[in-house]
């Protein structure tokens, strides 16, 4: 029997979180997250987990990566500032292969920016903020609903793929109340033990889909977790090249030869669309709704939605540019995704940018005046 | 320093010959990247040392670090190990710790690892008084990026981002870490071996927060500087330069400056944090937190 609740967008990530298996959250408050911190205080002790207010972000990010290595899985929520502070440690977690989820409920910004609006400006943050290459997985809830579900999913993903994976929420997603129905059974992804014995057994090993079996601390396996260059054996080896190579190119594919499992994307009406409103977030509901409007004044308007905005769904956004004249992207950013979709659909179909900043939804009709500007 | 090494094919039984307590380390990566005369060979004795006298379990260790010279120290111990950012170390070691309080978790670090960019960490970690063992080797300037001024670098002391002699204030470590709520704290030198062994078993067995602070010689970077060119010379100035927190009643404030006081400083009784959160646990769920729970949920 489902549950049905009418909760605030933190509280659904929050309780998604309990649902997904997370037993530890190191935190540093800030609006508009706080909530995700405050409901995890009162429940993860009533669960036999453990929740911990750190002295700032910097440490919050580091407590939940060795908490991971301890074998519980790790939470942390925050936004645009103190995911800039966190960005260095996301880095180390890319590299040492942590499973773990970090929130970003994304304000207005840059800078301290408007602490209670909504933004997207931690788009390309989430994408390229830590130094060197990787691939993040970042999902985009629209719905208090989705906050919950992708809470989950991001538990799920990182755990599978043995990366920290940002749920990319917006302060809009964060702070509103909708009805959600909660599942009696949420399906989980368990951490896999080693099957080898310790002295056989490479931590960092060169296997041919990228993610090995994590053992943790106190196991017996005494592993070196380093965010250096290691071999497999995760040992520091910082001056060959091939190592490097073998070590950072194995990370990066890991994510992107396994695209299709974790890409996710909906769409809606584009068979016969001239154009398609993209978003992802809380914007995602202002195209829906220009979309409904658009369609009953004969405008043949499609949408895609895009659950993970990374790895990015080129094939998708390639698909539908394909079959219509124009494509419109939808943020509240001065154009951060725009550019992705610009790289791969502008040679099928003409790519249009409606910003908004400011901290507000992007109002339907205001969308909806630009496209009769393309008509 | 040098930057980083490769483990190239190497002779153990020279090693096991001269050292009792090379059974801990892992073989294949000797030999170290530390410069002959560095103060952490002695440190690492002095801590092997103080670990089998304590009567802990090696297989229940586990070693956090940062960045730096000293940190590399937990890569060569046949433990698990956690060599983390710069900085961050406690961090990290809170987070294992509180994750799994079985865990006996120890952290290296150094001077600027936890005084200057760690700073903040340091005085939290201290002030929840959580289990955890700091070993902070204070070589009183940065050895990993050559030879820069650290927090703890001596007024007028030369390095290569102070020319002209240093003109900042250094930290006085146990000050720091007492104010700051740490129930065990200790500074020896690399020439108190075996007083230092003793005070790191000390720290392993006190439940708390404990901080032992062992100032150590920089040869390459700190005495080339500082016309003190040899390990033997550096070890010789600890020495003299040395004396027992008993006998500092009698010295001036001025003549304190040139002194390095040794002994163990704190040593009390405090509730300890990951206690408190497993009583908090016990409280609302009825049972301790779940160990290793990501394999089971």
């Amino acid at each position: 029997m489902t549950k049905e609740l009418f909760i605030q967008g933190n509280e659904a990530c929050a309780r998604g979180a309990i649902e997904a298996g997370c037993r530890f959250f190191g935190g540093y408050p800030i609006t508009p997250s706080t909530e995700i911190a405050e409901y995890l205080s009162t429940t993860l002790p009533e669960v036999s987990g453990s929740f911990i207010q750190m002295e700032d972000e910097l440490s919050a990010i580091g407590a939940v990566i060795a908490a991971s290595w301890s074998g519980v899985k790790s939470m942390t929520a925050t936004s645009g500032p103190g995911f800039s502070l966190m960005q260095e440690n996301i880095g180390f977690a890319m590299m040492s292969e942590t499973p773990l989820v970090v929130v970003d409920v994304q304000r207005g910004s840059p800078s301290t920016g408007q602490p209670t609006m909504s933004g997207q400006g931690d788009m390309m943050q989430a994408r390229w903020g830590s130094h060197g290459d990787y691939e993040p997985i970042a999902i985009s809830p629209s719905s208090v609903q989705e906050f919950f579900d992708f809470t989950v999913l991001g538990f799920n993903l990182a755990e599978k793929y043995r990366v920290p994976v940002i749920i990319l929420a917006d302060e809009v997603i964060g702070h509103m109340r909708e009805k959600v129905r909660l599942p009696d059974n949420v399906e989980t992804f368990k951490r896999i033990m080693p099957k080898e014995d310790p002295k056989d057994f490479l931590p960092f090993k060169n296997v041919r889909n990228g993610t090995n079996p994590m053992p943790a601390f106190g196991d017996g396996y005494n592993i070196h977790v380093t965010g250096l260059t290691h071999n497999e054996l995760g040992y520091p080896i910082t001056i060959n090249p091939k190592v490097h190579s073998n070590l950072v190119r194995r990370l990066v594919n890991k994510i992107l030869k396994n695209r299709k499992d974790i890409v996710s994307c909906d769409f809606k009406y584009c068979d016969d669309a001239d154009i398609v409103l993209i978003s992802y977030g809380s914007p995602v509901r202002s195209i829906m709704e220009t979309v409904k409007i658009g369609r009953s004044s004969g405008i043949k308007l499609g949408y895609l939605k895009i659950n993970t905005p990374y790895p990015f769904p080129e094939d998708e956004v390639v698909k539908i540019a394909k079959n219509v004249n124009d494509l419109m992207v939808v943020e509240m950013n001065l154009g951060q995704m725009f550019h992705e979709i610009e790289r791969v659909a502008s040679s099928n179909a003409g790519v249009h940018l409606f910003s908004e900043i400011g901290g507000t939804l992007p109002k339907p009709n205001d969308i909806l005046d630009r496209i009769l500007e393309l008509l | 320093m040098v930057e980083d090494n490769e483990s190239t094919e190497t002779d153990f039984i020279t090693y096991e010959e001269k050292n009792p307590y090379i059974k801990y380390f892992r073989k294949d990566r000797l030999p170290t990247i530390f410069c002959s005369g560095c103060g952490i060979g002695i440190t690492i004795n002095s801590f092997l040392k103080g670990f089998e006298s304590s009567g802990m379990d090696f297989n229940n260790l586990s070693l956090v670090s940062g960045i730096g010279c000293s940190s590399r120290i937990p890569g060569y111990l046949n433990c698990d190990s956690l060599h983390t950012s710069h900085g961050r170390a406690l961090s990290f070691a809170t987070g294992l710790k509180v994750g799994n309080p079985d865990l006996d978790v120890v952290v290296f670090t150094g001077d600027g690892d936890a005084a200057a960019i760690g700073g903040n960490h340091l005085i939290h970690a201290a002030r929840r008084n959580i289990n955890l063992t700091v070993i902070c080797i204070n070589n009183n300037i940065y050895g990993m990026t050559g030879g820069q001024i650290s927090p703890t670098s001596p007024e007028g002391s030369l390095a290569t981002t102070a020319p002209y002699g240093s003109i900042d204030t250094p930290f006085n470590l146990i000050d720091l870490v007492t104010a700051a709520g740490a129930t065990f704290t200790g500074r020896w030198t690399t020439a108190h071996p075996l007083q230092l062994s003793n005070s790191i078993k000390n720290g392993l067995l006190n439940n708390g927060f404990s901080f032992i602070e062992v100032v150590s010689q920089c040869p390459t970077y700190y005495g080339r500087k500082n016309k003190l060119k040899t390990p033997v010379s550096m070890i010789k100035m600890f020495k003299e330069s040395s004396i027992n927190k008993r006998k500092v009643g009698t010295l001036s404030e001025k003549e304190l400056l040139s002194k390095i006081v040794i002994g163990e400083f704190v040593n009390k009784k405090r509730e300890e944090f990951s206690n408190k959160l497993e009583n908090l646990s016990h409280k609302e769920s009825g049972r301790n937190t779940i160990r290793k729970s990501a394999y089971i949920l």
